[in-house]
């Protein structure tokens, strides 16, 4: 069986990402000729993502309409938009697909906003491990830039918005809008203390609207749906469609766009089914900063809600990773464990300190030697880190750590001996 | 004494040139730094910044030579040691490692003869775990100048991936 749709995924391998002609043949900057020609005001804009349910695709799930209206609310004369297009989360390859199978389509979603908010300059901050897709990226802007897209006076409307192209340098932090903001402007990337928050004081100083490649990816295609095709897939409370990334332990890993609602079993089916004829141990749902499902919660459909109710948290940056019975809890935190170690900046002392007394404590776990005491404090460390740490990256880094301990607690069971010293 | 200190302190007439392209293809934007290193970097022998191209980078944008190595010692992508020609990263995150990213690096060490984070004698070749760089679709992955190795399952693809890099032997 199939549950994939095509709804912002239905360009990939129709038309040719290096020819604005070709984009335009299929429906391309049609969009934004209707909003630009009608002058359909921001706030009306926003009311249409609203409307349709749309949540952020970054992986704090915020409402974009919102997000979209506050951004045009903040008053100042300059203000930016930022394509984040940092996918860190181990686990997530939907952007690179998004951005090397239909660039244009990213770029016509953020001259959208752009339109929306009341902002002249755009910027895609790309991950430098997708260094491969700066042509293909630079290609899309110039021709758009030659076009008319962009530039001065978009399509007569008295719209002047340009779109700049920025590299990270492969740190995960940066995926954190105050992060992100401190390496646009040429600086490391150690995420600010908040307030003032981003909508008001972003890159630049300036208020910047920062927002997902999928979400820009959606825009287009939802203010040209006037069939509602968009809100009639899903689910009534959690509508739409969604691209995830599946990795791991399956046979036919990749990107999928699925219809909310779609159950994680569903999923993986969708990938072919677990390789090798093994069981499924486990599934972390939005990277390594996501929580962890036993095979008892296969079930569960694909929604924020649901997930919410189930301990799952949500689904953050749509990475669907499964693992076998080949690899155990306690060695899958582990790996976990090291990525946060080596990603933390080492700015603040929940983060950097927390994730390295976690590391040691689950190293024990595996030897059998952690005692309750130590397992005890690692767990204190833990909530510690969610609640004091600066920025997202040390707020999330537990999730799997703590979810593991509600949906696993027979994998941290101590060894008699240690247990008893 | 660290490699970097052996280099001269100053650059050749085309290296200097090169970065002033460099600088002129990012709009002579400070704000650029990062991408600038990146790809000051990516033209330079050895892949990587010495101290006479971070302080002549710093004086082309006007930006203290503090603020330069602030970036360059942040960012993981950045380096300020020369680098084997080609260094393998072997991605080291849980969507590779359950698809057996820890034999492929077994396998890279025997064939190599040398261990993580060492480099061949020859110096053409090095090993370094980095996290995912988003090839968790063709798990266990190498990345190698910029380039995605997938799909290395078992020493033979290992031995594969080498050869097409200049023959795989020093």
């Amino acid at each position: 069986m199939s549950k994939a749709v095509s709804f912002i995924s239905r360009r990939f391998g129709q038309y040719d990402p290096a020819s604005l002609a070709d984009y335009e043949a299929h429906d391309g900057f049609k969009a934004l000729k209707k909003v630009l020609g009608e002058k359909i005001d921001g706030y009306d804009i926003a009311k249409v993502l609203s409307d349709n349910g749309i949540q952020g695709r970054g992986g704090a799930a915020y409402d974009m309409g919102r997000k979209w209206s506050q951004a045009r609310d903040v008053k100042g004369g300059h203000k930016w938009v930022v394509c984040n297009a940092d996918e860190g989360e181990p686990g997530t390859f939907k952007d690179r697909e998004l951005l090397k199978n239909d660039p244009f389509q990213v770029l016509e979603g953020m001259i959208i906003a752009g339109w929306s908010v009341g902002a002249n300059d755009g910027l895609i901050y790309l991950r430098e491990e997708y260094w491969h897709l700066r042509p293909v990226i630079l290609s899309a802007i110039k021709q758009c830039e030659e076009a008319g897209y962009l530039g001065d006076d978009i399509l007569g409307s008295g719209l002047n918005y340009r779109i700049h192209l920025y590299s990270g340098a492969g740190a995960y932090v940066c995926g954190e809008g105050s992060a992100l903001s401190e390496s646009v402007e040429g600086k490391a990337g150690r995420p600010r203390g908040k307030p003032p928050y981003i909508k008001q004081c972003g890159v630049f100083h300036l208020p910047t609207c920062v927002n997902n490649v999928e979400s820009f990816s959606l825009v287009p295609n939802v203010l040209l749906d006037d069939e509602g095709f968009y809100k009639s897939q899903g689910t009534p409370e959690c509508p739409g469609t969604k691209m995830i990334s599946v990795s791991g332990n399956v046979k036919n890993p990749g990107v999928f766009e699925i219809p909310f609602g779609t159950t994680i079993r569903e999923i993986i089916e969708l990938a072919g089914g677990v390789a090798d004829g093994h069981e499924v141990r486990l599934v972390q749902l939005g990277g390594a900063s996501g929580c962890i499902a036993s095979k008892d919660q296969l079930d569960t459909p694909y929604t924020y809600d649901d997930l919410k109710k189930a301990g799952l948290t949500a689904v953050g940056s749509g990475a669907v990773l499964v693992v076998d019975d080949r690899t155990s809890v306690v060695d899958f935190l582990r790996m976990t464990q090291a990525f946060f170690c080596h990603e933390s900046c080492g700015q603040c002392t929940p983060c950097r300190e927390g994730n390295r007394h976690i590391a040691l404590t689950l190293d024990k776990l595996a030897e059998g030697t952690c005692t309750r005491a130590e397992l005890d404090s690692a767990i204190r460390y833990a909530r510690l880190m969610t609640d004091a740490s600066i920025c997202g990256l040390g707020q999330a880094a537990q999730s799997a750590f703590l979810s593991a301990l509600k949906h696993f607690p027979a994998d941290f069971e101590l060894k008699k001996e240690a247990a008893v010293k | 004494m660290k490699p970097s200190d052996q280099t001269p302190d100053v650059l050749t007439a085309g290296e200097a040139a090169a970065i002033d392209q460099v600088i002129a293809d990012h709009g002579n934007d400070a704000t650029q730094l990062v991408g600038i290193l990146l790809s000051v970097q990516e033209a330079a022998e050895g892949r990587y910044i010495s101290r006479a191209a971070a302080v002549y980078v710093a004086r082309k944008l006007g930006l203290k030579i503090t603020q330069v190595y602030d970036v360059i010692s942040f960012y993981t992508a950045i380096n300020d040691e020369p680098q084997a020609k080609f260094t393998l990263e072997v991605c080291s995150s849980a969507p590779c490692q359950v698809n057996g990213a820890s034999s492929l690096l077994d396998d890279l060490s025997e064939l190599l003869g040398v261990g993580v984070g060492e480099t061949t004698p020859c110096g053409k070749f090095a090993i370094r775990k980095v996290p995912c760089f988003g090839a968790c679709d063709v798990a266990p992955a190498v990345r190698c100048n910029g380039k995605v190795y997938g799909g290395l399952t078992d020493k033979d693809k290992v031995a594969a991936m080498l050869k097409e890099l200049e023959g795989g032997a020093c």
